[in-house]
């Protein structure tokens, strides 16, 4: 086999979900009504992807944040809640005259800017306390963060039990997040390619990032290894806090709101869950990646959006999307057909 | 043999799990370019003292020095730290990684806070290229390996800790031939360049080879230690033992007339690649080895007869009638009355974390059950029985398989298909890193079940093994039987150069050895 066979074969899951998501995107962009009645014009396709991309990042976000913790064969249950309630306090925080009631004005530059730093630090937080709990107290992780999603919504409910914002946000962040720029490049996706180059991939080829893969294939052989498990499972709950914190801003900026929303949360907890699958991230543990569930978030969302632009009746469109969802993740099992042993079905 | 510099001693070691003592005030010294063999039954403290060394256990009492000074370790990455490596027996690699990734798993070479893949990957082609397995690619994933390329990767990624001390556990137990070959050149060199070898194995052949130093554990104490040659074979299972030794395998009862219908007969079996129309018969009373190097389709063959693989075409006829089998749920069932002990007791053969007698139970739950519903009454006689017949040592029925020694959990996955008194037994090197006075059990009662009628088909490993068990050995190369040797046919050298597809002259092959070598 050459090099690149290698290759294909440890990304195939990431590869598979870009296939999936390209067809769909292909199929949605073709039937979309902007396309349809003008053809392929540089502003309409601008805007169907600028339209695409602001919704589909916060869920990608949120995918991102689920697979840390999916890599270590864990789950996270409190993505949503954490996102939430970063949404509160960014809606708190993120204003242009941070410290005025304290007697310091941070001013319209650096209050937003520590604001954003207040709000990643909560997310940090709570990624925290869910390792904490997880690799300390020895709790499953569907458990622990079952437990902490309804602390961290207890906390956001009381700091926000109506929805609405400080009258001091800074919109402007707003304005410069759903902005595109040379007619055709959405801000949001620079946004998250950023993301991706500076945090993930350093964190992929990283000691602890390894160690994070390994601990999810097999805990015990990392530690036999005399491999940081402790310290990379731990690392992988704060990057998932952190991600979901960065949703949680990123949803304060579009909304200039903050709302302790429990339907929100539980949608987006599941929908990451689904997205990561979707992604190519196996939910054993070790393997997948952050980009793959990215790719996933998108092609989730893209299913929905099908359903639209093909004028499917809205009574039946929950049924299908269904449908599609689980032909869609089927596709990444579909190898097991061509298993000929059947203990290999087993893992 | 004067310890003028030992590298590293232990004194005084005890450890107990619960009531059970593993080890009682162990004693053992370690010297710089010497291969030092450590011999014992399953269960003699050989397991947690090598632990012990290699910083997975903590004694109770004693201490160890290294270098004349006294050491510590908190977990394994310490003791590798002071350079004391363990290729383990339960293979330490991750299985969604790639070969390289695992080699340089402890320490991968950094720059800029990120791993520098390019040194990563020269450090294990390296030591890919020490350890005796250059082809293999340093990006395949561990999950993509044969056992017994795994088990090079194993060694190679401890060559890659550059150790002082290293401990190879059965390190040659799931390699096929002419891995073992290169792995002894690989020690031999390690020797050589001052390295110290703890070397633990139950072949005596590849200790007599090797060692330097021995040393035998009986019940957590170091009984014995002497050069290696000055004691004979049989001393020396008289010292793991502690009781006087007879011969390992029971007599051979006469060869069977020909005309004996088969149990079980296969004609023309195939799963390409790795079966090519397997033929065989296997009568009622009889014991047929498969021989043969490692991977040339012994294991498959077991399972495609057991209905694992999906796609496989031939016949397979038990009793004369011709059968398709599709799971390994349609094998056990009466009207064909197959049993298979499987390779891996951990994973295929036993649910660790379960009682000793829900194990017994699996496969057996419709013999004691009316209706669904199981009778616990004739369920515990029947466990009983069995835990009588092969003289299992556990406390009670109730405690989890995992607490047995590797011995007795073999003989757990032995008992549980006894349970349903099979016609046809398939076995899968069932003496794998197992102790000789288990292996010994094992042996007899193989010949008494064949006595009372079953068929056995016996996949080993271990020449000795079907030199001195089976009736008839059937060589499989590249997935097809290349030659049947029946009786006073089946010795090593015979074996050997059918297992390598050479046309050696048979009948002048040399004697058969001695049950023990």
């Amino acid at each position: 086999m050459s090099e690149w066979r290698y290759w294909f074969n440890s990304q195939r899951g990431t590869l598979l979900a870009l296939a999936i998501f390209l067809l769909m995107f292909a199929i949605y962009i073709a039937n979309h009504p902007a396309i349809a009645n003008n053809g392929y014009t540089v502003q309409g396709v601008g805007n169907v992807l600028q339209t695409a991309a602001n919704k589909g990042i916060l869920l990608a976000l949120i995918a991102i944040a689920q697979t840390f913790v999916v890599l270590t064969a864990g789950i996270d249950l409190s993505v949503g809640m954490i996102f939430v309630l970063c949404n509160v306090v960014a809606s708190f925080v993120v204003v242009t005259n941070l410290g005025a009631p304290l007697g310091f004005n941070l001013g319209p530059v650096a209050g937003p800017a520590v604001g954003i730093v207040i709000v990643l630090l909560v997310g940090i937080a709570c990624g925290a306390l869910n390792g904490a709990i997880v690799i300390f107290g020895r709790l499953q992780p569907i458990v622990a963060t079952i437990a902490t999603s309804a602390v961290f919504f207890g906390i956001a409910l009381w700091m926000r039990p109506q929805p609405g914002a400080t009258p001091e946000f800074a919109k402007a962040l707003g304005k410069a997040m759903l902005t595109k720029y040379w007619g055709v490049l959405p801000a949001s996706m620079v946004f998250l390619v950023i993301v991706i180059v500076l945090l993930w991939i350093p964190y992929r080829r990283s000691v602890l990032g390894r160690a994070t893969y390994a601990v999810g294939s097999s805990e015990a052989a990392a530690y036999m290894s005399g491999m940081p498990i402790r310290s990379a499972k731990f690392l992988a709950y704060v990057w998932s806090g952190f991600f979901s914190g960065l949703g949680g801003l990123y949803i304060t900026f579009v909304t200039s709101s903050g709302q302790a929303d429990q339907a929100a949360a539980g949608t987006y907890t599941l929908n990451s869950i689904a997205a990561v699958v979707l992604g190519g991230v196996s939910l054993f543990g070790g393997r997948g990646s952050a980009v793959g569930a990215v790719f996933g978030a998108f092609a989730f969302l893209t299913i929905k959006d099908l359903m639209f632009v093909l004028n499917v009746d809205p009574l039946y469109q929950p049924l299908l999307q269904g449908i599609v969802l689980l032909i869609a993740v089927s596709i990444g099992s579909a190898r097991l057909f061509q298993v000929r042993n059947r203990l290999e079905l087993f893992g | 043999m004067v310890a003028t510099n030992p590298l590293f001693r232990m004194e005084g070691i005890s450890k107990r799990y619960g009531g059970v003592r593993a080890l009682e005030k162990a004693e053992l010294t370690v010297e710089a370019g010497r291969v030092h063999a450590i011999l014992g039954e399953n269960g003699a403290g050989k397991s947690t003292l090598i632990k012990t060394m290699a910083g997975v256990v903590v004694p109770d009492e004693g201490r160890m020095l290294l270098d004349g000074g006294e050491v510590t370790f908190r977990d394994p990455a310490a003791a590798n730290a002071a350079g004391i490596v363990c290729v383990f027996q339960e293979l330490s690699l991750i299985p969604e990684l790639s070969v390289a990734d695992n080699i340089v798993a402890s320490h991968p070479p950094t720059r800029f806070g990120m791993i520098d893949r390019g040194a990563q990957r020269r450090l294990a082609e390296e030591a890919l290229a020490r350890a005796g397995g250059a082809d293999i690619h340093p990006s395949t994933l561990i999950r993509d390996l044969s056992l017994s390329r795994r088990q090079i990767v194993e060694i190679a990624k401890a060559l890659a800790r550059k150790p002082r001390v290293l401990i190879l556990d059965e390190a040659t137990s799931a390699l096929s031939a002419s891995d073992v070959a290169s792995v002894f050149g690989v020690i031999k060199r390690l020797r050589d360049d001052g390295v110290a070898l703890l070397y633990i194995s139950h072949r005596m052949h590849e200790i007599a080879e090797l060692a330097d130093t021995c040393t035998v554990f009986r019940n957590g104490r170091n009984v014995a230690t002497y050069a290696a040659g000055t004691r004979t074979d049989e001393e020396v299972i008289e010292l793991m033992i502690g009781r006087e030794y007879h011969n390992v395998f029971p007599p051979k009862p006469p060869a069977q007339a020909a005309s004996v219908k088969p149990a079980l007969e296969v004609k023309n079996l195939t799963w390409s690649p790795r079966l090519n129309g397997v033929s065989l018969g296997v009568a009622p009373g009889e014991i047929v080895g498969l021989g043969g190097l490692d991977g040339q389709g012994q294991r498959e063959l077991l399972l495609a007869l057991f209905g694992v693989l999906r796609g496989t075409s031939g016949d397979i006829i038990v009793d004369g009638r011709t059968v398709s089998i599709n799971s390994p749920r349609e094998a056990k069932d009466d009207s064909i009355g197959m049993a298979l002990i499987p390779e891996d007791r951990k994973t295929e053969g036993l649910m660790l974390p379960m009682a000793v007698r829900d194990n017994l139970s699996f496969a057996a739950m419709s013999m004691f059950s009316k209706a669904g519903i199981i009778d616990r009454g004739a369920e515990k006689q029947a466990i009983d029985e069995m835990i009588k017949l092969l003289a299992i040592k556990t406390d009670g029925i109730a405690v989890p398989a995992g607490s047995l020694s590797g011995g007795n959990q073999q003989k757990l996955v032995i008992a549980k298909w006894l349970m349903r008194k099979p016609r046809i037994i398939l076995l899968n090197d069932p003496t794998r890193g197992i102790d000789v006075g288990t292996k010994q059990e094992i042996y007899q009662l193989l010949r008494k079940l064949a006595d009372d009628g079953a068929a056995i088909i016996l996949y080993s490993t271990d020449y000795d093994e079907l030199i001195g068990c089976c009736d008839k050995v059937l060589v499989m190369y590249d997935g097809a039987v290349r030659r049947t040797l029946v009786g006073p046919e089946i010795t090593e050298r015979a074996l050997i150069a059918s297992a390598l597809n050479i046309d050696a002259d048979i009948e002048g092959a040399g004697a058969a050895r001695p049950a023990v070598s």
